[in-house]
């Protein structure tokens, strides 16, 4: 599954965009992306979105989503 | 039509005061957010601001459909830019029109605070001696 990535959690990572296999929901990706990239960590909050809404550790994902890591906003 | 949301490279103020002045509408709040040119006694030199766009245009339609459903409001505009911005220019507009300026006030409040929360827009902040991007660490 294509993964986004935004703003600083783009910057640990590297690229815009990373490809994440072997996940079944958002807390599996979330722990994935925090053994990967363990700075993710160290930030006041990392958020899920999934196609375009906020979405729960419970949420299941399907292949198809459009899945994007959402670190702290500071729009404004 | 009664909102607008939008995302560009350049915004006004003017483009959301014309778009929400009505006649059934007496009150007109407008907030506009520029870039200030010191954080934490630090000289700022630029701003750059990144967006998810599609997700933060849904996030600010959600903010405008509250105002008009829940809080009162007529018409209301948020308009945000991407990009690069230098102190002193305009990085938000929001301006919200109800029929008496009570409701308007609440409702540009409640924009404004619920946008800093939900959208999903990064601010990068250039000093003389480096970079960060604002309120990413505790």
């Amino acid at each position: 599954m294509r993964v986004l990535l935004f703003g600083i959690a783009k910057d640990i990572a590297g690229k815009p965009v990373i490809t994440v296999d072997g996940v079944n929901t958002v807390a599996e990706l979330k722990s994935y992306l925090y053994k990967t990239y363990p700075r993710l960590e160290q930030l006041r909050s990392l958020m899920i979105a999934v196609n375009k809404t906020y979405a729960g550790d419970g949420q299941v994902l399907q292949a198809s989503d459009e899945v994007a890591v959402i670190p702290p906003v500071s729009g404004g | 039509m009664n909102k607008l949301v939008r995302i560009d490279t350049h915004i006004t103020v003017q483009q959301a005061l014309d778009f929400v002045e009505a006649p059934d509408c007496g009150g007109v709040v407008i907030f506009s957010g520029n870039v200030r040119n010191v954080t934490q006694q630090k000289k700022v030199t630029k701003l750059f601001f990144e967006c998810y766009e599609p997700m933060a245009l849904l996030e600010m339609e959600k903010i405008a459909n509250h105002t008009i459903e829940k809080m009162g409001v007529k018409r209301i505009a948020i308009l945000h830019i991407t990009g690069e911005k230098l102190p002193g220019e305009t990085v938000v507009v929001i301006a919200v029109a109800a029929p008496h300026r009570a409701a308007a006030f609440d409702a540009c409040e409640y924009a404004i605070d619920t946008l800093k929360e939900t959208v999903p827009i990064w601010k990068k902040e250039y000093f003389e001696d480096g970079e960060v991007w604002v309120a990413a660490h505790p």
